[in-house]
């Protein structure tokens, strides 16, 4: 088992989520700066979140952009997993490696909380780990997060089971009132067609600890050990 | 056609030209028979950056020095960038707290955004990690109209600096009232981490040695901002708008990454960071410090535009640079890393030992300045101060008196002071970094694990202008004790603080008097409770028309806990424990938010702060927590007892029946009397005796159950309608409802 972080200017969650892989998968990750073209043989990549590139043009637009990406994009091709956090997510969608787009939040404001979040979909390398519709508490933290899909990519996500997290009230239900940023359809994490890659705007690795105030993001990083290791 | 690089001719000097600098006549005197000519104009800027309040602190040294600044675990105290304390390990903590007030009140989300920016650089420039940022923030009345506008910019500039470079903004303090209307109060603090064994500092050493300039181009933005902070706002505050620099997130986190980086290696003999008066107090600061000269050639300064003047180079108040002396040899180490980060790197000067300051520009020397005697004989003031008079006693008829507390509880949790302020936090990044065990809401200090734990810094930001104004030494006491109490809440054991000190025009006696009583309390305190000052920052002239700010003495305080684990929060979660005061309740109304609230009377003297009986109460409910007898815990402060039960019961998920407290009047419920805590406990009989031998007073409250709060006689409130009463007003209030 191994994995890789990717190191973007501006990037701030790398060095927490390499120490919840660490923690969680029981090796550390390999850091890689995102003008690197050789990415070592991995299991896992993750994009962290944070500010590539400051948020400047649109979040994740110019670290798409990157020479690591082209590697990335190739790895996908090949099967490896990526998982895509907060502003990783950001990027993959900006490279086309998951489909929609990012808005800013319905509230125009930065939003940082915990939110509820519902598992869609169990089955993915990142998902396995949880029950099916099992609820989760892990905290958010974007001032972009407000995801968009036209019509046709909804329908085409909602039939091929790609929607892997969606914000739900406590008893389970996409209420509007849960939705922290106005995305389509409350959706929180989606899978690419392979179920291979997930972005996620909710931030795993700041729940993996007690001291936390929560540990539902353990079984995401388990489950990635269980399922590919 | 003209030559682009062309500089314009210097103007003529005359004493009218030092005047318009803030020079006043006595001290341009001064400067001429410093260097027995006439000053060039890039010298009178240079000269009267350095002696300005913001930079010479002329008017309040000679009280700061009365403040204690020294114990076993203090590293460095105040002349340093931030303050240093060891806390074991191998470890310390460096932390600082800095005023950006008349920038934020003229362009509020730069101004924020700029004062997040700028205290964060004072951390990392030591060699420390920043972990955690707080904030103190002081707005105008609700009703006045510009103040939605302004604290929405400064929210806005704080969370957008402090998301990006990936900082959590963990805790602070916010309140309204009339006297910020024209002048708002933006004091930002950062706690970083180092070791200790890589700290770095400023005194540049070895004659020939590289100075080097790293980070943003230099532009023609904030120039002069250290004198416009040290000057009374008139109404035409906003024009001075291109006074205000512009902040980069996202190079100030390639800048932290870069020096870290280069601060692992052995390059760096000495590193400033280019703050107020921008490359003037750096350069003067390193070479002063060190005893050495400095030779700066300004046409090797990255420039964001041509035909920039040696005046506007060494004023310009740029963001995101450093200024570094690198030991000889390392300068292609130190390149590397910066390119790798995509930062400009420049060799810019070399040190002398001729102990002057010597700019060059276009061939030319434009300053040529003696260090010592600049920085020796800056201004200093024994300006003359009046004592604040001492408010008379306050007495409120019994008849006077609600007896509906229920009514009085919901309108004081609804108050701007009192009220939630999520719809502010949720706009920072409270956990980025993931070593956030509380932030704001969840316990009485912020609690920011160290690398992983197990150890972790508590953190707090504290003041209560209301009490400074009717009493300024009992106000200095309240704030620091305050800080203190906060950071003994979580279990921490309180460290150090650091201060800053917002104050009206220091020319006015009266002025002058609040500061100097304040003070006076601050260091009291800091006496009594073992709670050193090692770094701080003072701002003056925070006035607009004549009207002053109150004095506003803001302190941060950082203490350790052994264990992260051990650190409590405030809010009540299982029924069944026991709820107690400990530390009495006399019922001192003076001053408190209930007798402005409710009465609708502001008056009487602040509560008196017994600093033993506080020592005494903060160390016991320190060793209950180390001893696993505490759940919860939380400080009493404004509104009182019947506000700190809500607030612990609407952080939790459980309520608490407070029949057993019996039937009381107001003066119980809503008094501030200082030096009190509320501990949730298990073992009450256990809490009770230690309290007995500790010479504490401790009285029962009651007991968690159901979700809500019941009073003796059966009135009852819900969760629902607590809630609703203090997460309302803030919203409602931003989005126009109110």
């Amino acid at each position: 088992m191994s994995a890789a972080v990717i190191v973007f200017p501006g990037s701030n969650c790398d060095r927490d989520v390499a120490r919840a892989v660490t923690q969680c998968m029981g090796m550390r990750p390999h850091m890689v700066w995102h003008k690197e073209t050789e990415v070592p043989p991995v299991d896992v990549i993750v994009l962290p979140g944070g500010f590539s590139h400051g948020d400047y043009l649109r979040s994740g637009a110019m670290a798409a952009r990157a020479p690591v990406m082209r590697t990335i994009a190739e790895r996908v091709a090949a099967g490896v997993a990526v998982l895509g956090i907060c502003n990783g997510f950001q990027i993959l969608a900006e490279a086309g490696l998951l489909p929609g787009a990012f808005l800013r939040n319905a509230s125009l404001r930065f939003v940082c909380l915990t939110v509820t979040l519902r598992v869609d979909t169990v089955r993915s390398p990142f998902t396995a780990g949880y029950d099916p519709g099992q609820i989760l508490r892990i905290p958010v933290a974007h001032h972009d997060g407000n995801y968009y899909a036209d019509a046709d990519t909804l329908a085409c996500l909602y039939d091929e089971d790609r929607i892997a997290f969606r914000y739900v009230t406590e008893r389970g239900d996409p209420d509007p009132d849960t939705n922290p940023n106005g995305s389509c359809a409350n959706i929180a994490g989606i899978l690419d067609a392979r179920g291979r890659v997930l972005g996620m705007m909710p931030h795993p690795e700041r729940a993996v600890d007690p001291l936390h105030g929560g540990t539902d993001g353990v079984a995401l990083f388990r489950g990635l050990v269980d399922r590919l290791g | 056609m003209t030559d682009p690089t062309a500089l314009p001719a210097e103007p003529r000097m005359t004493p009218a030209l030092a005047a318009e600098h803030g020079l006043k006549a006595d001290e341009y005197d001064r400067l001429l028979a410093i260097i027995g000519r006439l000053p060039s104009v890039t010298e009178l800027g240079i000269v009267s950056a350095m002696w300005s309040e913001h930079c010479s602190y002329k008017s309040s040294k000679v009280w700061l020095r009365r403040l204690p600044t020294e114990a076993p675990w203090v590293i460095h105290g105040p002349g340093e960038n931030a303050g240093v304390v060891d806390i074991g390990d191998g470890l310390a903590a460096v932390f600082k707290m800095e005023s950006h007030n008349h920038p934020s009140f003229i362009e509020p989300y730069q101004g924020a955004a700029t004062g997040v920016g700028g205290i964060l650089r004072d951390v990392f420039t030591m060699g420390a990690r920043p972990v955690a940022s707080l904030n103190a923030l002081r707005f105008g009345s609700p009703d006045h109209p510009k103040t939605r506008h302004l604290l929405a910019g400064v929210v806005a500039g704080i969370g957008g600096y402090g998301n990006c470079v990936g900082v959590p903004t963990v805790g602070g303090e916010m309140d309204f009232h009339p006297a910020y209307n024209g002048n708002i109060l933006v004091n930002a603090m950062t706690v970083g981490v180092a070791r200790t064994d890589r700290l770095f500092t400023s005194a540049a050493v070895g004659v020939g040695n590289p100075v080097v300039y790293v980070g943003s181009k230099t532009g023609r933005d904030g120039i002069h901002g250290a004198t416009m902070a040290s000057a009374e706002f008139s109404d035409d505050a906003e024009a001075k708008r291109p006074t205000v620099q512009v902040g980069d997130p996202f190079t100030e986190k390639l800048l932290i990454e870069a020096c870290l980086e280069l601060m692992a290696t052995e390059a760096i003999i000495a590193i400033q960071d280019m703050g107020a008066a921008g490359l003037t107090s750096s350069s003067v600061e390193m070479a002063g410090k060190g005893g050495l000269g400095i030779v700066l050639d300004l046409d090797c300064v990255p420039c964001r535009e041509t035909g920039m003047t040696a005046y506007e180079i060494m004023l310009s108040e740029s963001q995101e640079r450093m200024l570094m002396v690198l030991r000889p040899g390392h300068e292609a180490v130190a390149q590397a890393i910066f390119a790798k980060w995509d930062l400009d790197f420049a060799v810019i000067g070399r040190l002398t030992d001729s102990g002057r300051l010597v700019v060059r520009r276009q061939d030319r020397v434009r300053a040529d300045l003696p260090i010592a005697p600049m920085v020796e004989q800056a201004p200093l003031y024994e300006r003359p101060w009046l004592p604040t008079r001492e408010p008379t006693s306050v007495t409120v008829a019994a008849t006077d008196l609600p007896l509906d507390h229920a009514a009085s509880l919901v309108r004081l949790l609804a108050d701007p002071d009192l009220c939630s302020k999520r719809w502010v936090w949720e706009q920072y990044d409270r956990h980025v970094g993931a070593d956030t065990v509380f932030a704001s809401g969840e316990a009485d200090a912020a609690v920011v694990r160290v690398a992983g734990g197990p150890r972790a810094l508590a953190m707090t930001a504290d003041c209560t202008p209301r009490y400074c104004a009717a009493d300024p030494v009992t106000g200095g006491r309240q704030a620091v004790a305050e800080a203190w109490r906060n950071l003994t809440a979580v279990g921490a054991r309180p460290l150090a603080l650091t201060d800053n000190l917002n104050f009206g025009n220091p020319e006015k006696p009266d002025i002058m008097g609040q500061l100097a009583g304040c003070v006076r309390g601050m260091a009291e305190a800091c006496r009594a409770l073992d709670f050193p000052v090692v770094s701080g920052n003072v701002s003056l002239y925070n006035e607009t028309e004549g009207h002053a700010i109150l004095p506003t003495p803001a302190i941060g305080g950082v203490g350790l806990l052994e264990d992260a684990c051990m650190a409590v929060g405030i809010g009540l979660t299982r029924s069944g424990v026991a709820l107690l005061l400990l530390g009495g309740d006399p019922g001192h109304l003076g001053q408190s938010l209930f007798l402005r609230v409710c009465l609708d009377r502001v008056e009487g003297p602040p509560p008196p702060v017994d600093l033993a009986l506080e020592r005494r109460v903060g160390d016991l409910v320190r060793a209950l927590i180390r001893d696993r007898l505490v759940e919860a815990c939380h400080d009493l402060s404004g509104g009182g007892l019947l506000v700190g039960v809500a607030e612990m019961v609407l952080a939790g998920s459980h309520g608490v029946d407070l029949t057993p407290a019996g039937q009381r009047d107001a003066t119980f419920w809503f008094g501030e009397d200082q030096g009190r805590y509320l501990v949730a406990t298990p073992d009450e009989e256990a809490v009770c005796r230690r309290a007995v031998d500790a010479l504490v007073p401790v009285r029962p409250l009651g007991r968690t159950s159901g979700d809500g709060i019941v009073l003796a006689g059966g009135r009852t409130l819900d969760r629902d309608g607590l809630a609703a009463a203090h997460e309302s007003w803030l919203p409602q209030w931003m989005d126009g409802v109110l």
